[in-house]
């Protein structure tokens, strides 16, 4: 059941927020219904396909395996943070080059799982990338492409030798 | 034709690799998903399911359900009666096929764990969830008919006794002499092969948002859905609502694969209760409920015999099919279309004329099982091509040799199959001989030898087979299912120099709005930016079939190709009466009128601003006709058929029986490649849903039927560690029966790998002197058949 609130106060996608939850209330539903930050997504629900993947204090995290109640004073940021500080500009521009998305319902948690592979191994092997992404689940592409479009910006941004 | 050579020329986006210009919002994560609407007076949904695959229902105590927080309304079966009408999944041109009325919510019996029998409707999905826990039902088990085999016994329990038996749908073919043909054969093998149930796994489960406007009597629905129209239809139908009172939109779809084109119940159960509240009603599948109310596919049990002479010639295949398919036949394409497809398609790439084939389709207390991608095709595809490489090891030739025998040659079309199917034209021989040069076959054979020799096994698997895309109306309509078979595209020029396409065909990533605007640009000789497609509303787009049986770019593309160029005539009358130049004189190109010498001489958004804004500076009678609309559907051919070889090399390992996938190979041959990027996307995400089959993927029930393995962790989908690269390369042979030649390649990834996988895997098992012949080929079973299991 329900039970008391509780408050907390966190930062998303570089925004303090403050709200009373609801103990079970979880990490993506309080950004999809709090926040309406619907990038994050709901599939598996018990922490396999990782399509509800975000940032927690830059830790590549499971959303649909955190409570909101857990989070007080953390840093989270999602599909919609790092799109528009441009962060991942990069990773979006050869996913959509080399068509590694279809449906779109993996490639939140994709692209956050691809940009932080490349933060913690900036010269990845294909087999170290395709080790890396298996935490997330897609049905239509195969892999392939998303394995191009990931080599690919670590080539180039080993080559500028800096982010972007 | 001219049609075809602007299709063509340098400026032409046919045939180039154009980025989707719709896939940059989804990568912002701005997809737009039935579960990210916020509608006011919004209830959530939440089922209670049967936890019996078998049982009788004896009471139903929804009172503390009722009574519980943030609750609007409980419902059972009997609460929706009068609201909708009973649904049966059969069609008049499936003779005999059997299906009982199919209701929203069990009514007093439950045929298949996961059957939906109360439905909670709350302020919450966590709220009503917490009330449906609270419901209290009475069961009494009845005995649960889980084997193919066995409910087609005698003595088994009847689940439906209104039939008599359990048998659902029969069907056979005997063409030519088969017994003749076996009796003089120099070889005859045979098999048995088991292919298991498996289920979609869509990213996005099943979403439904239905909202009924009681005051305008009308039932706007927002649906992940393949077929908006035949849903609309539907729900027209069943709610006894008026057509034209009925809106499906279906947003972006978070794939598909065919899940999300049949009738569900629970689906049904929503749009019910919508009715009855008057409120937008919401259910999203869960993924532990998806397992068990997802429709699943497959479940064959095969015995194939294959006649040959000495020098490898096929000379008779005869092949008995066991199917089941779960309590009922799906509605509205049935579940008979999938056996239907295995009896038609064994074989037919061969040149054997003689074919026998049974099919019993028999009902159990499992899921439904119905048409997933591929329908039919990987079953017919394994089977054909394992028999045909046993029997190649039999007689001692190579598995390219004996396909070089067998396949149809490329200059014998037309062509018609033994089983009745008709074939414009197709590329078998040329295919092979591109693949085993793209894999560098012999490369890879000698390889193979060498490290056999350190005790590694390596095996190579080829798979050639036929694909049906492009379907005509014989395939559903003319059994009286509401299903079209033609697509429709309206353009219309906007003041600007810019076109918006409506067009029928839906999106669910397969590249829809790309294909569209690369036909409508290159036709209307505009860059492709001021191209905007919209799909997926059924009050907005022409009247079409949608996305299924891999037909969107071959009848949907014709038909925004043909509405393209009627929009271009009247462009071009308007700009001739405003240039005062005959029309047949100017064309279009990079957004401008152009005369013939190529010289531009006035812009699009001249000749729109004239049309929209200034027709007093037209001459009196002038009428701009600035949008065309076009539909398409096919009509020299029942079916498009593609053909296709696949080739997989992977390392089978003895101790453990563990396969690791090296590498895949396809060539396709699906007429016109109208984005080859696009295309080969399609092909690469279908082999690995293929894989998925022959490896990993398997319901596993017990004899209670109940499912052992319903969860995401338990259930094994292909993972990017797993999969190997997969290298495609093209043949195009285009169909005459449309100006663009298109045919279909949305099936054909799955349609082949698990039969070039299954070569592989007993091609590396060869020096073991075994075989596996059951799918998914896990480790297990590899283990077993090397005697360890």
């Amino acid at each position: 059941m329900s039970g008391d609130r509780i408050s907390i106060r966190l930062t998303v996608n570089g925004e303090s927020v403050a709200r009373e939850v609801e103990p079970r209330l979880n990490l993506v539903d309080f950004l999809r219904d709090e926040l309406g930050l619907t990038g994050t997504r709901w599939s598996c629900e018990h922490g396999v396909c990782g399509a509800c993947t975000v940032l927690i204090d830059g830790y590549l995290t499971r959303g649909c395996l955190v409570f909101a109640a857990q989070l007080e004073g953390c840093r989270i940021e999602t599909i919609e943070g790092l799109s528009r500080s441009g962060a991942i500009a990069d990773l979006q521009a050869a996913f959509h080059r080399h068509n590694a998305v279809q449906c779109g319902f993996c490639s939140a948690g994709m692209l956050l799982s691809a940009e932080t592979l490349l933060r913690e191994h900036p010269t990845p092997s294909r087999a170290d990338i395709r080790d890396y992404l298996s935490g997330n689940y897609c049905r239509c592409t195969g892999y392939h492409a998303i394995i191009d479009a990931v080599e690919e910006v670590a080539t180039s941004r080993a080559a500028k030798g800096s982010r972007p | 034709m001219s049609i075809l050579s602007f299709l063509d020329r340098p400026a032409s986006y046919i045939g180039k690799r154009v980025p989707r210009p719709n896939a940059k919002r989804l990568l912002a994560g701005g997809g737009h998903y039935v579960d990210d609407l916020r509608l006011p007076r919004l209830v959530h949904l939440a089922f209670l399911r049967s936890p019996y695959a078998h049982a009788r229902i004896l009471s139903i105590d929804a009172s503390a359900a009722t009574r519980a927080p943030g609750v609007v309304r409980v419902f059972t079966a009997k609460d929706l009666d009068g609201r909708y009408t009973p649904w049966v999944g059969v069609l008049t041109h499936f003779k005999g096929l059997k299906s009982p009325p199919q209701h929203p919510l069990a009514r007093d019996r439950a045929t298949w764990q996961g059957e939906p029998v109360v439905a909670v409707a709350a302020e919450s999905r966590a709220l009503a969830e917490d009330a449906a826990s609270l419901v209290k039902i009475e069961w009494q088990e009845l005995p649960a008919i889980t084997d193919m085999a066995a409910a087609l016994a005698p003595g088994t329990p009847i689940i439906h006794v209104e039939f008599g038996d359990n048998l659902a749908f029969t069907r056979s073919v005997d063409a030519g002499e088969v017994d003749a043909a076996f009796a003089k054969a120099f070889a005859v093998v045979e098999e048995e092969y088991s292919f298991a149930r498996h289920t979609g796994v869509c990213p996005e489960p099943r979403s439904i948002l239905a909202d009924y406007d009681q005051a305008g009597e009308s039932l706007t629905v927002h649906y992940s859905n393949q077929a908006p129209h035949m849903m609309k239809e539907i729900f027209a139908k069943h709610f006894v609502l008026a057509e034209n009172a009925v809106r499906v939109l279906c947003p972006d779809v978070g794939g598909s694969y065919g899940i999300k084109i049949h009738v569900y119940p629970d689906d049904m159960t929503a749009v019910a209760a919508s009715l009855l509240l008057g409120r937008p009603v919401k259910f999203v599948a869960d993924r532990l409920e998806s397992f068990v109310s997802d429709i699943h596919a497959r479940e064959h049990r095969i015995k194939a015999r294959l006649a040959l002479t000495k020098e490898g010639e096929i000379l008779a295949l005869e092949m008995d099919d066991l199917t089941g398919i779960g309590p009922y036949s799906t509605y509205p394409r049935t579940s008979a279309v999938e056996g239907n497809q295995v009896v038609n398609l064994t074989g037919s790439w061969y040149r054997n004329i003689n074919y026998r084939a049974n099919l019993r389709v028999a009902f159990q207390n499992k899921p439904p099982t119905t048409q997933y991608r591929a329908v039919g095709h990987p079953i017919a595809c394994a089977v054909t091509e394992a028999i045909v490489d046993r029997a190649a090891a039999e007689l001692n030739l190579d598995p390219a040799q004996i396909r070089r025998i067998n396949l149809i040659p490329d200059d014998a079309y037309p062509w018609t199959t033994a089983s009745g199917l008709k074939f414009e034209k197709l590329s078998h021989q040329a295919a092979l001989e591109k693949l085993l040069k793209l894999m560098d076959y012999d490369g890879l054979r000698r390889e193979q030898a060498e490290l056999r020799k350190k005790g590694i096994h390596r095996g190579i698997g080829l798979a050639s087979f036929v694909e049906l895309t492009n379907p005509g109306p014989a395939f559903y309509g003319v059994g009286g299912a509401p299903i079209s078979a033609q697509d429709g595209a309206t353009i219309r020029l906007d003041p600007g120099g810019s076109v918006t396409c409506a067009f029928s065909v839906t999106e669910q990533g397969q590249g829809t709005e790309a294909m569209a605007a690369q036909i409508a640009a290159s036709a209307l000789g505009l860059p492709i930016e001021k191209v905007r497609i919209v799909t997926g509303d059924t009050e907005r787009t022409p009247y079409g079939g949608g996305t299924w049986a891999s037909r969107g770019a071959g009848i949907g593309g014709e038909a925004v190709l043909q509405a393209a160029h009627a929009l271009k005539q009247n462009i071009l009358a308007l700009a001739g009466v405003m240039l005062q130049t005959p029309p047949e004189n100017l064309d279009l190109a990079d957004g401008w009128v152009m005369d013939k010498t190529g010289v531009r001489r006035i812009g699009l958004d001249e000749v729109g601003r004239a049309a929209y804004f200034r027709g007093d500076t037209l001459p009196p009678g002038t009428q701009p006709e600035m949008a065309a609309t076009r539909h398409y559907m096919p009509k020299l051919y029942p079916f498009a058929f593609t053909n296709s070889v696949q080739g997989s090399y992977l390392e089978l390992d003895a101790e453990t029986g563990f396969v690791r996938l090296l590498k895949h190979w396809v060539v396709e041959d699906c007429g016109r490649v109208i984005n080859p990027m696009l295309v080969d996307e399609q092909i690469r995400g279908g082999v690995v849903q293929g894989i998925g089959g022959a490896l990993y993927e398997e319901c596993l029930y017990d004899a209670q039927g109940q499912l052992r393995n319903g969860n995401l962790a338990d259930y094994l989908v292909p993972m990017a560690a797993e999969m190997p690269d997969i290298e495609v390369a093209h043949i195009e042979t285009l169909t005459a029966d449309s100006d663009l030649g298109a045919k279909g390649a949305g099936e054909a990834g799955t349609a082949g790998a698990p039969a070039a996988v299954m070569n592989a895997v007993n091609d590396a098992l060869k020096p073991f002197k075994v075989r596996v012949s059951s799918q998914p080929m896990t480790p297990q079973r590899i283990l077993k058949a090397l005697g360890k299991g």
